[in-house]
């Protein structure tokens, strides 16, 4: 029996943390994601079946539905990304598979992405720095894919204060080092 | 430039890939008797307009869907922009 020990995106045996200024930027380890992409023609048939199985509304575009530790987010047309606690929900990816039949498209994806999350009163200027994404008028629950350091990257807002950003995870040092150097330079600028 | 999308509303430039004149959605039968001249036009001919020009913008570092955008070539303004999945239905494909 081999022990390996389990690494972080960014290489680490726990999450790395960095507070700068009013912001902390937290890389997130433990979450599952799984995409759904309905087949050409069953676009309603999964939205019924979609809300029966995790109890959220297929996402609308650019928003994303929460309920309990399970939030589905919108990533193009008929097509989402439903986000759970890992430890409960490793097998999500087959359980949705199960219940969405051949009628969608399912795929685990939790190791293709990091997670960092933003939150503290400096998000707003973190991110502007960072992406061409307007964060004070996003909608609590909302979520837009967009380019951060010329990565491919998902923006979702949390709440008030609170952003996560999906990127890339062969680049969540990249990632890291830009939000971590546009925290810093608003810190320098105060 | 912005591109005004139908579904995210305006979105920079950056994020978009260009492919080319939109009449390149217009795939020939290859089962056509005249396929080969048929693949040659669609190949090869393109207009060069000095003016208003129908392309196929794909939206890579966003919801990652094609768009029919029509830009004039010479003052760059936008006049429509159409989901390519869109425009193809009206030509009854698709379904």
């Amino acid at each position: 029996m081999h022990s390996l020990q389990p690494i972080t995106a960014l290489g680490g045996t726990e999450a790395q943390i960095d507070v700068i200024g009013d912001v902390t930027i937290s890389e997130c380890p433990d979450w599952s994601l799984t995409s759904i992409s309905a087949r050409l023609g069953a676009e309603k048939t999964i939205a019924t079946v979609f809300k029966k199985a995790l109890g959220i509304a297929f996402p609308k575009p650019m928003l994303s539905g929460t309920k309990d530790d399970i939030t589905a987010f919108w990533t193009g047309p008929d097509q989402c990304i439903v986000e759970a606690p890992y430890t409960t929900h490793e097998t999500l990816a087959a359980t949705l598979a199960t219940s969405l039949k051949t009628k969608a498209s399912v795929t685990e994806q939790s190791d293709g992405w990091v997670r960092f999350d933003l939150e503290g009163a400096d998000c707003f200027a973190t991110l502007e720095r960072s992406c061409a994404v307007d964060v004070q008028v996003m909608p609590v629950g909302g979520v837009t894919r967009t380019i951060l350091e010329h990565l491919g990257c998902f923006v979702l807002r949390r709440s008030d204060h609170h952003f996560s950003i999906y990127g890339p995870r062969s680049s969540a040092g990249s990632l890291h080092h830009a939000l971590v150097t546009a925290a810093r330079s608003v810190l320098a600028q105060k | 430039m912005i591109i005004n999308h139908p579904i995210l509303g305006p979105r920079d430039a950056q994020e978009f890939t260009y492919l080319g004149d939109a009449s390149l959605i217009n795939r020939p039968d290859w089962q056509a008797d005249d396929a080969a001249k048929q693949f040659y036009d669609y190949q090869y001919l393109r207009d060069n307009p000095a003016g208003e020009h129908r392309e196929l913008w794909f939206h890579e570092q966003g919801d990652r869907s094609w768009l029919v955008v029509t830009r004039n070539t010479v003052t760059h303004e936008i006049s429509k922009v159409e989901l390519a999945s869109d425009v193809a239905r009206k030509e009854g494909r698709s379904k």
